[in-house]
């Protein structure tokens, strides 16, 4: 015998066998006849057992187009095929036909990527794939994977939580819950920005020092959670307030400009300061000089500008004997007297 | 072997004693341990100095030995009221609670499939006998085979399985497990599809 001989031999498998190792195959004869099936398909196609059916009465061949035969099948062995079963066209499997020795087709089908559906559609467990399959694996990755990226989005989730809060700290002051002087000079730019009209009010306290020197620095910090109550009793939500130093305040009043309707808010922030707090039994006693610029003045509002300018309105009213306001005016002499 | 631990591992850790022995429970543990923080992040990684803590101050606080505490551990992972991943994870393993056990050798490399950085211990599965599985673990978590012996007997209860777990100690290469099967069918196994339901 030649060496080759064996290799012509043709291969035979009996058939529980070839369920076995194929348990979604489809054996035909020429004629077109289903002579042998694997467990798995006949649960997919929901049949105990195909076998003597036509196969065209089974399965409708959708890709490539145009096999209604035999034939046709024939000639599209070797391709990748796309198929469902009759009358339902939600059961795609895609497969490969081989021709047989004895002229009939043999055919493995798989689930595409429908698998995880296909699994849960026809309740099927390990016992119907192959060993060699790796459905299994596969939808033990899934699984796995969409486990931990139930995780991952849980801890984005915190992390989101923790990111709002530690943006809110980030821009409070501590001891008043007050906006701090990052929050000011953040709202400040945004307004320069967008040019809008407001006004920008710098408050320092008078005598602090001497609550802080004479009844400690708790005394002190009372006194400024008091006048930060006050401040946020005496503006408008949309208004900003600020501690920016140690006894130094910063309030921005969007969209208000008007001389007298800041005078009137500045003359009741003061009044208010001025009245003495109670702390563990000592009176304290500060009040406060302001000094407010508007954005109208200029013909381009620069933070750094208008900073500078309300300072120098609080140093003059500090100057003219504390306990009141001066608003800021480009010309000296323009500078309105109002006292508090 | 590395120095850190998974926080998926401490998370494991942190609901078991919180679902066990309650949220107080728990807290007393953060303190004892030294945490610095009240809970472990799943998705984060961790000195394992900080799990070993954690476990020696639940046993100090609990009054119970770690080794049984571990186990405990191991059983809740699979049938806990914090479990489910775990326990569906693990019988993707096999058909039969001995399909499972030959799966056990692949544990590492499907934890590391899924989580990369995931340090789960290598185990050897040897037939030490007729119907008598000997189990090795290398890990670097020392006790990680308290935790297998839970989670195995919650395991072979999950597949309907009659098995006697044995602690065989510590040897060169690991510490080993004896499992005897004394029936692979005595109950009937817990339900397991394939596909998840609703996923």
């Amino acid at each position: 015998m030649m060496d080759g001989a064996a290799m012509d031999l043709p291969l035979m498998v009996n058939p529980p066998e070839m369920e076995r190792l194929m348990p979604m195959h489809l054996a035909i004869n020429s004629e077109g006849v289903i002579i042998s099936h694997g467990p798995t398909l006949g649960k997919v196609l929901g049949r105990n057992s195909l076998i003597g059916m036509d196969v065209f009465a089974v399965v409708c061949f959708r890709r490539p187009g145009g096999i209604m035969t035999m034939a046709d099948l024939t000639q599209r062995r070797g391709q990748r095929l796309q198929l469902h079963k009759v009358g339902s066209p939600d059961d795609v499997l895609r497969g490969l036909a081989v021709q047989m020795a004895d002229g009939g087709l043999l055919l493995n089908l798989s689930f595409g990527i429908d698998v995880i559906e296909g699994t849960r559609r026809h309740g099927l467990t390990d016992a119907d794939f192959a060993a060699t399959d790796l459905t299994v694996e596969l939808m033990y990755v899934v699984e796995a994977k969409s486990a931990v990226t139930t995780e991952l989005r849980q801890l984005n989730v915190r992390l989101q939580g923790a990111k709002v809060v530690a943006e809110e700290q980030a821009m409070t002051d501590m001891l008043t819950g007050l906006r701090n002087r990052r929050a000011a000079d953040m709202t400040l730019a945004a307004l320069c920005e967008a040019g809008a009209k407001f006004s920008l009010m710098h408050m320092d306290l008078d005598y602090f020092k001497a609550v802080n020197d004479t009844l400690g620095h708790a005394a002190g910090d009372h006194v400024l959670k008091v006048v930060a109550q006050i401040l946020e009793a005496e503006i408008r939500t949309s208004d900003t307030a600020a501690r920016v130093g140690g006894d130094e305040f910063v309030v921005i009043m969007p969209g208000l400009v008007d001389t007298r309707g800041l005078y009137r808010i500045a003359k009741r922030i003061i009044e208010r300061i001025t009245e003495p707090t109670e702390f563990e039994g000592a009176t304290c006693k500060v009040s406060a000089s302001i000094g407010i610029t508007r954005s109208t003045i200029y013909d381009a509002p620069l933070a750094e500008q208008m900073l500078a300018d309300a300072d120098t309105a609080l140093y003059a009213s500090k100057h003219a004997g504390r306990a009141q306001a001066r608003l800021f005016a480009n010309a000296p002499d323009a500078w309105d007297q109002a006292q508090v | 072997m590395s120095l850190v631990t998974h926080g998926l591992i401490n998370r494991a850790i942190q609901s078991f004693l919180r679902d066990t022995y309650g949220a107080a429970v728990w807290r007393q543990v953060v303190q004892e341990a030294g945490l610095g923080f009240d809970s472990f992040e799943p998705m984060l990684v961790y000195s394992r100095a900080q799990t070993a803590s954690v476990i020696d101050a639940a046993g100090r606080i609990l009054d119970r030995p770690t080794d049984t505490l571990l186990e405990d551990l191991g059983t809740a992972l699979v049938s806990g009221p914090s479990a489910g991943s775990v326990r569906r994870l693990m019988r993707f393993g096999g058909v039969t609670f001995v399909d499972f056990l030959c799966s056990l050798e692949e544990l590492r490399g499907r934890g590391r499939m899924a989580v990369p950085e995931l340090d789960l211990p290598e185990l050897e599965l040897d037939e030490a006998g007729p119907q008598v599985y000997r189990l090795t673990c290398r890990s670097a978590m020392p006790g990680a085979a308290h935790v297998l012996m839970g989670l195995l007997r919650a395991m072979a209860d999950d597949y309907g399985a009659l098995v006697v777990l044995e602690y065989a100690g510590l040897r060169e290469d690991g510490e080993t497990i004896l499992i005897h099967l004394l029936d692979a069918n005595y109950a009937i196994a817990r339900q397991f599809d394939l596909a998840a339901p609703g996923a």
